[in-house]
């Protein structure tokens, strides 16, 4: 029998459906695996073997049937997971245990998904490295000296390094497409509102969103359909049908699509490799049938100091209930020490340098008398950005850019400079300030690490993202990472 | 100086700002219950303890019953709106952000007409908003309860993320020495009608409705003084109270030249007076901004106007056709008014007691029970319906009058309803005529010569044989019914 690991989300449903194996056989090939590369690699936070293995039993035991059940998934440890830790990559929720699941996990649970554990983060999502986890990093399967993407670097290096076939990321400014593109692998980030955030640990109410994430376009697709729909539990879920994501997924023609280059993503401070690879892309989608132009989005620019002051702002009221009174770390509460010392101590120990950065910026952000020309000021740029979306909706169905305007760069090389590492969102950030969905696809290799092309599309237009990414997958092979450091 | 002398001196503006608790089912966004005394964080769940993760859903019930404040206070009801985060760190505030609202509330611009001395004063509404309530701490091992001295702290989340409405008045001038009246007589017809919607149960000795009270003085002609906030104001004869307290502060500081610090106060049930709280200063900035986890709030206007047709009838309205359908002078009705039980003998009547019984209750023993109490005569444990069972019970002819009193004390005392203290206390009439006869019989035996009296037609010595027939049956048998009695029994006629 061939690599249980090796096998698409797909191919394992098969195996199991046709009874080539069992559900606990594919779980504990993956837990074996986990337990033989994982020390390399650092995606796992936390693995639930027995969590898994029972689940598995249910698939075995024909409890739980469908399209993915039996198959393995890593779950990002920003959604909440009833009985097993979740920390959000933080000291401060160090050794919480949930006493409910997110709505995407009960989803996961239900479509008899088997949960292998939690995947390493960005603490809060802060970060484009998954270097300001609290628990260390997590590193580059292509390459263990480089970051794997943030924040969610743990979900995309676990599929990279065939720890799971399947994986959830959450994506505020560009956590699961930036991840996705420097590992190789694919990352969507459905429309805001199309997948419930009840019981995703809030970063950026406004942006946040949960999405699928697969070494495949269709694994993608099918698991997006678990997760996706309408959740009574979030006031911001959309009621309206999950776009044909999987149909889409298996139709992949792009013939007559009006595909859209964005002007202002591309040019300086991209790197020749990622550009000549994204080019390369561009041309075969035109070759496959697809028509392409350019378009100028105007206001993309400001972008980024746009979210820069959203995302923080909210993130100091998100953050704020971290205050040792209910759960999570407790510092210096030694009977003396008065209620606002021990919550000030708590939060000066638990939350990292980038959180307390982004704390102090978006309170400051929300002060009184900086409100109407930081926050409101950005709330506008949103605007602004929004419109050119709906410009170029005028004359194109979709807009691509590069992912990420580098490959994967080397650990610690951003570490001291804020803004170099900020920078790595230029791409993705536009698409969570609109809220349409966008997805990071590869498409092939500079230097022998991954180049991701990002796709962006109008609001609940999912399904053009999938066939824009199995026509790719289709034109371009796989890149298969090497792993050499597994046999050193 | 003097309350009055000191307002004819300055001239007062008032300010109130009242938090009422609505009773809906369920909490303002989650679905637990929001029972009051329940044991402590048993009404809780991960959207109103705040855990990761969670996320608030809008209570349409709690929208609904605030539109129909704003609509009984007349306000313009918004068509779209939204709720914004106030942030700031509190230990009984699960998430340290409020979710309130801010600059966009459902209700804005509306008044309430109040009856002070039998003349309409129009207290101006600026606006009414839903927020969520926090939960309670409770400060364990020091004296006072307070967190000064305290050597831990509790917290219940039972109250945490009740529907919480805050109605705000524009500053209401021109009051001159009925500021205080005013206040309170706010408050009253606020109550009144919050009741009449049925959106609350509007306790304030349990805290479904508290005030906070803005006082300031200028001398006249002058621009208005700065102003103070006096928190937890929690009877309707303390926010009457509070006023006339911070004006004697106020007046005295004033007159010696010095000046008002604008600051949170707080008011003192025991001694009446106020002592201060958080300073301007000290301030806290919010940090307002819309919540992102809430999508706006668009009544639709045509909801709103068949929520404007439905609405009860105003208590001011209401009482006014009750006074004149059931006969009350004008000087009983202010008399009731000035005492506080105008609708609590309305409601006595509509409990099916005849007006004037109920008036009596609720002027005579009950106005003394309050006053003897020092509480609202509402406050006290007893019901409209169980003052007009016992009117009921006087009527059948169950109890005498003097029984009645007792019957009142008893359910006062907390014995139970009106049955149940005439059942616990044996109050009950003797009607039973062999005991009733038995009694006359032993009567006449034991007082032949009045007896003789009586049948030589000096039909006014029968009270001394009443009396002695009240006395044999310990006060429990029917004077009148005693009396016809004792007469046919000596063979006489009236």
């Amino acid at each position: 029998m061939t690599d249980l690991t090796r096998l698409s989300a797909v191919e394992t449903r098969q195996a199991i459906a046709s009874g080539q194996t069992s559900a606990v056989e594919v779980a504990q090939a993956h837990l074996d695996r986990i337990a033989a590369v994982d020390g390399h690699v650092h995606a796992f936070l936390h693995v639930d073997a027995d969590g898994a293995l029972a689940q598995a039993r249910r698939v075995d035991d024909g409890e739980l049937t469908g399209p993915l059940a039996g198959v393995p998934l890593a779950l990002k440890d920003v959604i909440t997971t009833e009985g097993v830790p979740t920390t959000v990559g933080s000291r401060i929720l160090e050794g919480w245990v949930p006493p409910y699941d997110a709505t995407v996990t009960e989803r996961l649970k239900a479509a008899g998904i088997v949960i292998l554990g939690k995947t390493n983060m960005d603490e809060f999502a802060m970060g484009s490295s998954t270097e300001h986890s609290a628990y260390g990093p997590t590193h580059n399967p292509w390459d263990l000296s480089r970051i794997p993407g943030g924040s969610g670097g743990g979900s995309s290096a676990a599929l990279a390094s065939y720890q799971a076939p399947l994986a959830i990321g959450t994506d505020t400014g560009g956590s699961i497409r930036q991840p996705a593109s420097v590992t190789g692998t694919v990352g969507v980030k459905p429309t805001y509102g199309g997948v419930s955030r009840y019981g995703l640990v809030a970063f950026s109410s406004s942006l946040d969103q949960a999405g699928p994430c697969a070494r495949t376009v269709l694994d993608a697709a099918l698991l997006h359909e678990v997760i996706a729909g309408h959740d009574p539990r979030d006031s911001t879920s959309i009621n309206a049908p999950v776009p044909p994501v999987v149909e889409a997924a298996r139709t992949r023609d792009v013939t007559g699509l009006r595909v859209g280059v964005v002007k202002e993503l591309q040019g300086d401070g991209y790197e020749p490799g990622v550009t000549a690879r994204f080019t390369e892309a561009v041309e075969t989608l035109k070759e496959l049938g697809a028509t392409v132009s350019e378009v100028s989005c105007p206001h993309f620019g400001y972008a980024l100091p746009a979210y820069y002051l959203i995302a923080p702002s909210e993130a100091s009221s998100n953050l704020a209930r971290f205050d040792a009174v209910r759960y999570g770390l407790r510092v210096g509460d030694d009977g003396v020490r008065s209620l606002e010392d021990v919550m000030a101590l708590t939060r000066a120990k638990g939350f990292g340098a980038e959180v307390k950065r982004r704390i102090i910026l978006g309170t400051y952000a929300l002060s009184s008398g900086y409100y109407d020309a930081y926050y409101g000021q950005a709330q506008k740029v949103r605007t602004l950005i929004t419109r050119d979306f709906q410009r170029a909706w005028e004359s194109v169905d979709v807009l691509v850019a590069p992912t990420c305007p580098t490959v994967a760069f080397p650990l610690g090389a951003k570490l001291e400079d804020p803004l170099a590492m900020y920078k790595q969102d230029i791409c993705s950030i536009p698409a969570n300030l609109y809220g349409g969905p966008a997805a990071s696809f590869p498409v092939g290799l500079s230097e022998g690490l991954p180049v991701g092309l990002q796709v962006m599309a109008p609001t609940l237009r999912e399904d053009l993202l999938y066939l824009v990414g199995g026509a790719l997958e289709d034109a371009i092979p796989y890149a298969v990472p090497p792993l050499t450091w597994e046999t050193s | 100086m003097s309350y009055e002398t000191d307002l004819a001196e300055f001239e007062p503006v008032i300010g109130l700002e009242t938090h009422v608790e609505l009773g809906t089912a369920s909490k303002m966004f989650c679905g637990c219950a929001t029972t009051f005394g329940a044991e402590p964080n048993t009404q809780t769940c991960p959207v109103c303890l705040g855990l990761p993760g969670a996320l608030p859903v809008v209570n349409a019930a709690a929208i609904e019953a605030t539109i129909r404040i704003g609509l009984a206070l007349h306000c313009d009801i918004a068509t779209w709106c939204r709720f914004a985060r106030k942030n700031y760190f509190y230990p009984d505030m699960p998430k340290n952000f409020q979710t309130s609202q801010y600059d966009e509330p459902l209700c804005t611009d509306g008044y309430l007409d109040v009856d002070v001395d039998g003349e309409v004063v129009r207290v101006p509404i600026e606006r009414v908003h839903l927020e969520e309530d926090t939960g309670k701490t409770l400060h364990v091992g020091g004296s006072t309860g307070r967190i000064h001295g305290a050597t831990h702290s509790l917290v219940d989340y039972n109250r945490a993320g009740i529907p919480l409405v805050e109605i705000v008045t524009k500053p209401v001038v021109g009051t001159g020495v009925r500021a205080a009246a005013v206040a309170k007589a706010y408050v009253t017809e606020l109550r009144d009608v919050l009741r009449g919607l049925g959106v609350s149960d509007v306790r304030m000795e349990q805290g479904s409705m508290r005030c906070d009270v803005n006082t300031s003085l200028s001398r006249p002609g002058e621009e208005w003084g700065t102003r103070t906030e006096t928190k937890n104001v929690n009877s309707l004869r303390s926010v009457e109270r509070a006023v006339r307290s911070e004006v004697e502060r106020q007046a005295a500081i004033l007159r010696q030249g010095g000046s008002i610090t604008q600051e949170t106060r707080h008011f003192h049930e025991d001694s009446g007076t106020t002592s201060p709280g958080r300073s301007k200063e000290e301030a806290t900035d919010y940090r307002y901004f819309p919540e992102p986890d809430l999508v706006p709030v668009a009544p639709d206007p045509a909801w709103v106007a068949a929520l404007k047709d439905a609405l009860p009838e105003a208590p001011s309205v209401q009482r006014k056709r009750l006074i004149e359908q059931l006969g009350l002078s004008d000087l009983d009705a202010q008399a009731m008014v000035n005492a506080g039980v105008l609708d609590l003998v309305l409601a006595t009547v509509s409990e099916g007691a005849p007006a004037a019984e109920a008036r009596n209750w609720w002027l005579g023993s009950l106005a003394q029970a309050a006053n003897a109490q020092g509480v609202d005569a509402g406050d006290l444990p007893i019901t409209p319906a169980q003052v007009a069972r016992v009117v009921a019970l006087v009527a059948a002819g169950d109890l005498t009058a003097s029984l009645a009193k007792q019957v009142v004390d008893g359910v006062l005392a907390g014995e139970g309803g009106p049955d149940e203290v005439v059942a616990a206390r044996g109050l009950k009439v003797v009607k039973d005529t062999g005991a009733l006869q038995a009694a006359v019989d032993a009567a006449i035996a034991a007082d032949p010569d009045a007896a003789e009296k009586i049948r030589g037609g000096k039909v006014q010595a029968v009270g001394a044989l009443v009396g002695q027939v009240m006395k044999a049956t310990r006060g429990q048998a029917d004077a009148a019914a005693a009396r016809t009695l004792i007469l046919s029994t000596l063979g006489v006629s009236e």
